[in-house]
């Protein structure tokens, strides 16, 4: 790749690299992997800086399936090509598929304790307050675009509040945000 | 069998290409798929397998490899997983390769500059609906804004909040 090295990224992982990464990402995130992968890709290990993960994550959200597994995707084919992706994608899911079948074979001895309902309760609410602060820190780049708030504040009205269709809002906002964009910068 | 695991194929290879924005989306047409289409399981079962799936860590598609199982055992989870996460990781691994071979034209930083608000704002929709859907009392919306605040202001692992919010829930009966 010609484009010159991130600033942030320190490191070009390998694709061991990659699968043992989204393998501990896979097995840690609990209730979403999104906030986590953020932390883990951008904060700790830097495989990515900020811009370039909301920049990933962007594409990965307008294309159709998870948004982590397009990440892991996106980040694997970044580094390794489609050998990354795919050890990137395998990492990610080969933990939580194992624990998930093993949580359905046990399922049936405790699925009516109310500590369990409880726990699991507590448990997504948590996952819940953690998907807020994600957006609080995305949020913050904007600072002083009131344009680009605007954008933010209409796709969080359209799709949080009104609950319109995803494909349908992002193919109205997503076109009416690159004019904007493409306008301010000429 | 082989009916099965083609069925499970062709379900999932479609949702897998219908999720826009995530799984969640695609939720309502696996559940019509997998209960009123194919009689696999009562609509119960599928809430408890949906549950099941969003307590362990991971993705939040791990429903898929359960209810490949529950349906036809380790072929089934095989069969429903590719179908589910092969289609989109390709799709995305071609539009990935245009947008580096575009990387110089300048309206594909106009496209990024576009997308970045409206990412955002996707975010912070489903933090909304994540939070309406779990904070169903005033101690789980208790839990979620304490473990939002604290991601925010401390450096604190995630993995201890959503500890500590499990615990809370399990020791003050989740309201």
């Amino acid at each position: 790749m010609s484009e010159p090295e991130p600033t942030t990224a320190t490191q070009r992982p390998s694709c061991s690299a990659l699968f043992l990464g989204f393998l501990g990402l896979g097995l840690t995130s609990f209730g979403g992997a999104l906030p986590l992968a953020r932390r883990a890709l951008v904060e700790r290990r830097r495989w990515l800086g900020e811009e370039e993960f909301t920049e990933l994550l962007g594409l990965c959200q307008f294309l159709p399936g998870g948004n982590i597994i397009n990440l892991s995707v996106a980040v694997g084919a970044r580094f390794q090509g489609v050998a990354g992706a795919l050890a990137a994608l395998l990492g990610l899911v080969a933990g939580p598929t194992a624990i998930v079948i093993g949580l359905g074979v046990i399922y049936e001895r405790f699925h009516d304790d109310p500590h369990i309902r409880h726990l699991f309760a507590g448990l997504a609410a948590a996952a819940a307050g953690l998907m807020v602060s994600m957006a609080l820190k995305m949020a913050r780049p904007l600072r002083g675009q009131p344009v680009a708030i605007g954008v933010a504040l209409l796709a969080f009205v359209a799709l949080g509040m009104l609950q319109l269709p995803l494909l349908g809002v992002m193919l109205v906002l997503t076109p009416l945000s690159v004019l904007i964009a493409a306008g301010r910068r000429r | 069998m082989s009916e099965t695991l083609f069925a499970l194929a062709v379900i999932f290879t479609q949702l897998s290409l219908l999720a826009f924005g995530g799984g969640n989306t695609v939720l309502p047409e696996m559940q019509r798929q997998v209960v009123d289409v194919h009689h696999w399981m009562s609509a119960a079962d599928f809430g408890a397998l949906f549950a099941l799936a969003r307590a362990a860590p991971g993705p939040n598609m791990m429903v898929v490899p359960l209810i490949g199982w529950h349906v036809a055992g380790w072929s089934g989870m095989l069969v429903a997983s590719l179908a589910k996460f092969i289609p989109s990781s390709l799709l995305t691994l071609f539009v990935l390769h245009l947008w580096q071979r575009f990387k110089d034209h300048p309206w594909r930083r106009h496209v990024q500059a576009g997308l970045l608000p409206v990412t955002i704002g996707l975010v912070a929709a489903s933090a909304l609906l994540l939070v309406q859907a779990t904070a169903t009392s005033w101690l789980l919306f208790v839990i979620a804004l304490l473990v939002a605040l604290f991601d925010v202001f401390t450096r604190v692992h995630p993995l201890w909040l959503l500890a500590a919010g499990a615990l809370a829930g399990l020791l003050l009966g989740s309201g």
